[in-house]
């Protein structure tokens, strides 16, 4: 391939990948009636400081467990390391809405722990005493921080491993003491990683829907579906995307303009013999509760009380077509993960090729149907892809032959494309910051022996940055087993996937049902993740 | 440049699509989860032969119906809540069924003139009270929640939601849109908590001793008794029908209509009108513990226990045309805040 087939190639994705975003976007041009007018008037202004709040306690809090923990995982030695390192990614896998519901059920009043309380302390009723509610803008972000920081934890792990440790070692060599080469060379050097995986967070949380819902938090996303069903005006539901997409384009480019003059390359890249540090003492200690901690909270607890409805409604949950259900979601997921993947790396490479800003914007465009919730983005998936299947019908009829239907909307290809749309900028994300570390000098060397672009991209890049290939793939894949608003709007006919069934339940207040669906998402979601992990260590 | 190869294969691409027409089937947009209705179509497949495809689409059905416009698959719409009907009616994307089986079977008031729509099961807006604290309230209306000496007692699901819309909506038509005002300014203010949850979680609530009285839709209470794990926590509460003095107790409904472009109409006629028979509109009903609309058929033996009463006989016309304003508001006096 040429230089100029990459770069066409690059904007004809980042455009395949923008159609939805371009309806939506012309549906908020659209003249509006004065219900937007009316938000504003009224609730408006509360949403926007909800949602601010709520996204930046959760980046915070991934931030405070993420980056501690992928340190630990990557420069020390501990106890238990084999089985802490993958434990941390556990929460990943488990659906906000239904981390939610577990807590929930353990913290509110008619709860364990309040009712042990009540029962040590002999309080009577919710007038005797004070307790957090968990139902809160609190309560979310705790959640939300619980079930999202392994974003940040796997990114920036990547990023350590990678790490040469040379740089560590100068640096001690140099005098600096532990905690002052982490803050002077290895938190610099991974703060790409880390900035994609707190903007992964906080995007996560911006489109959030489920457990926002759940915890009555009006936030920007509960705006658009109240502004879309309750008023039944999509046209002001879609302006509050696009003030949200301004907001998201806004912060991206912002923290990329402070990023601009920071560039490292790395000459090796972290394969000399690893010499961690070995933790003693309290520090082991702490850094033990630390770390498990954060597995027991966003992970076991929960799965355990799911176990636990799961074993008390078996008989009624339990049914032979979860076979299928797991099926779909699989080969789903897999799917979209493998295109994203290819999309990521056309993108990456394409950029990188010719050097030139502007060939930064078809990766941005790309990426920005992240921050939509679910449910938009379906209606923005339909526009197009309802154009298309008219279009091919309308040929149909013009050339006499029988019109073949909906090929596209009601089918697979609906949702594995708005899929794609939605969770394309994980894997550019993961790419893209993995790619910025291999050194150009390296392309430069490939092409003077004569290598096409293409087969440099196989033979060079796609080795070196394999990790940041599969941490990409694996978000993708993770996030399509839970995704359930746009699923639940694409489906054909007779099809479900995990999350969909789940959901019925939840959504008619029977979640005791969804238990045990909710923990196929879960184990079926651990496949690839054992898989990742083994390949992390080899590479290790 | 379409070769030989070409053709045959999109030939073959839609002789695949087109092929499965033979055997006749029905497809339906469901708002209505597929375990609700599933025994049901289970019995009409087995009477009549006819296959029957369902989606189940929470949100958005209307909008994706509207983009698939004449290439749409859909034969039927199965929907709860008036007012998210009406937004499908409205949009012509239903189509009138002049059929003596429903008309004779569904009463005038819960069907649409056209036979654009026609309703299977009515659902009521109760007020729980407390066993211990409260007892049962007969004369209790839904005016008196906002009166101050409730204040701090009462627990309702967010203003937002369908269920409670439909019921700001009938006061509208009821007392007009300032009454409204007040009356949801009054009732937030009376508010124990802020709206959340379910209207299950109302129920729990007054249970734990957070309120005394709680708005809620009839069948949950329903499915909550006949659940082991739950009983408890219903058997807190007692079940009252409001304004039984004056206009009658609110009530909502789940319907069906024939989608505008139902490629399998017949088909689609016949599951209308067997879900319309004595046997479906019980089954239907029980399944959730609903109130079926024919006249004659039972609920279920448990609803059967609550007692008559009442329903408010305002066209449901009327409610569905307010339901936009009622959401207003509902932002407007901050009521989910």
């Amino acid at each position: 391939m040429k230089r100029t087939a990459w770069t066409v190639s690059s904007w004809v994705l980042a455009l395949l990948l923008t159609l939805p975003i371009m309806a939506l976007i012309y549906e908020a041009l659209l003249p509006t009636e004065d219900v937007f007018r009316h938000l504003w008037g009224s609730v408006l202004p509360t949403y926007i400081s909800n949602t601010f709040w709520l996204v930046l306690w959760v980046m915070v809090f991934s931030f405070l467990a993420g980056v501690p923990a992928a340190w630990l995982m990557a420069m020390c030695e501990l106890p238990s390391k084999r089985w802490l390192q993958w434990a941390l990614i556990l929460p990943l896998a488990m659906p906000s809405y239904i981390v939610a519901f577990v807590y929930t059920d353990l913290l509110d009043f008619s709860g364990p722990v309040q009712g042990t309380l009540r029962h040590w302390f002999g309080w009577q009723s919710v007038s005797d005493y004070y307790f957090p509610a968990i139902r809160s803008l609190g309560g979310a972000a705790l959640v939300l921080g619980l079930v999202l920081f392994p974003y940040v934890y796997l990114l920036a792990r990547t990023a350590f491993m990678e790490q040469s440790m040379s740089l560590v070692q100068s640096s001690r060599l140099l005098g600096c003491t532990p905690w002052q080469s982490f803050k002077k060379v290895s938190l610099p050097l991974a703060r790409p990683a880390i900035v994609v995986g707190l903007s992964l967070v906080a995007m996560e949380t911006l489109a959030e829907f489920g457990t926002v819902n759940f915890f009555a938090v009006n936030t920007l996303t509960t705006a658009v579906y109240d502004t879309w069903l309750g008023y039944g005006s999509l046209n002001a539901a879609a302006k509050i995307s696009a003030i949200m997409l301004l907001v998201v384009m806004l912060l991206l480019s912002m923290e990329r303009m402070s990023r601009k003059r920071q560039q490292v390359f790395q000459k090796h890249m972290g394969q000399e013999p690893h010499t961690g540090y070995v933790l003693t003492g309290v520090t082991k200690w702490s850094a033990l509760i630390f770390c498990w901690g954060l597995v027991a909270l966003g992970f076991l607890l929960p799965f355990i009380i799911l176990c636990y409805h799961a074993l008390r409604y078996f008989d009624q949950a339990w049914n032979s077509r979860f076979f299928e259900y797991s099926l779909n979601s699989l080969l789903l997921s897999s799917l979209v993960a493998g295109i994203a993947i290819v999309v990521a790396l056309v993108l990456g490479m394409s950029h990188r090729l010719t050097g030139k800003t502007y060939t930064q914007i078809p990766k941005r465009l790309a990426s920005m149907g992240y921050a939509l919730p679910g449910t938009v983005l379906a209606i923005g998936v339909l526009v197009p892809l309802t154009s298309l299947d008219f279009a091919i019908n309308d040929a149909a009829l013009w050339l006499g032959v029988t019109e073949p239907g909906l090929l596209f909307t009601g089918t697979m290809t609906a949702i594995a494309f708005g899929y794609l749309v939605r969770f394309g900028a994980m894997a550019i994300g993961s790419v893209e910051s993995s790619l910025g570390k291999v050194s150009p000098s390296l392309d430069m060397v490939t092409q003077t022996m004569g290598y096409s672009p293409s087969a440099m991209m196989m033979k060079v890049h796609v080795p070196l940055i394999r990790k940041g290939i599969l941490a990409g793939a694996l978000l993708v894949f993770i996030e399509c087993m839970k995704e359930l608003p746009a699923a639940l709007l694409l489906r054909p006919f007779n099809f479900q996937t995990l999350a969909t069934y789940v959901y019925q339940f939840v959504s008619d207040e029977q979640l005791e049902l969804g238990a045990l669906p909710a923990i196929v998402i879960v184990l079926v979601g651990l496949i690839p993740l054992i898989f990742l992990n083994r390949s992390l260590e080899q590479a290790h | 440049m379409p070769t030989k190869l070409g053709l045959s294969a999109a030939a073959l691409l839609v002789a695949s699509f087109t092929g499965q027409a033979f055997a006749e089937e029905v497809n339906v947009y469901s708002n209505r989860q597929d375990f609700l209705i599933k025994p049901i179509i289970d019995t009409f497949t087995k009477e009549t032969g006819i296959d029957v495809n369902v989606v189940f689409l929470k949100d958005g059905l209307g909008e994706r119906l509207e983009r698939e416009g004449r290439l749409s698959p859909a034969d039927l719409l199965l929907t709860v809540d008036v007012s998210r009907l009406m937004d499908v009616v409205d949009k012509d994307l239903t189509q009138a069924v002049e059929s003596e089986i429903l008309e004779e079977s569904i009463p005038a008031q819960y069907r649409d003139v056209d036979g654009k729509w026609f309703a299977l099961t009515t659902r009521a807006r109760a007020i729980y009270t407390s066993k211990n604290r409260i007892g049962k309230r007969e004369d209790i209306t839904y005016e008196e929640l906002a009166d101050p000496k409730y204040k701090g007692k009462v627990c309702t699901r967010s203003g937002k939601h369908p269920y409670n819309v439909a019921l700001t909506a009938s006061m509208i038509d009821e007392h007009g849109v300032d009454y409204t005002k007040t009356w949801l300014q009054g009732l937030k203010a009376n508010l124990a908590q802020k709206p959340q949850g379910g209207d299950r979680d109302q129920i729990k609530a007054i249970k734990d001793g957070v309120c005394d009285y709680a708005l809620g839709n009839s069948y949950y209470y329903g499915v909550m008794l006949s659940d082991e794990e739950q009983r408890e926590t219903a058997e807190a509460v007692y079940i009252n029908f409001p304004n039984q003095a004056d206009r009658g107790t609110h009530v909502n409904i789940s319907a069906v209509a024939l989608a505008k472009h139902a490629k399998n109409k017949d088909a689609a006629i016949k599951l209308m009108e067997f879900l319309a028979s004595d046997e479906a509109q019980h089954l239907y009903a029980s399944a959730n513990h609903e109130y079926p609309v024919k006249e004659g058929v039972e609920p279920s033996a448990l609803v059967k226990g609550w007692g008559d009463f009442a329903a408010d006989k305002r066209p449901l016309v009327d409610v569905a045309k307010h339901a936009k304003t009622a959401v207003q508001l509902v932002d407007e006096v901050k009521f989910d805040l």
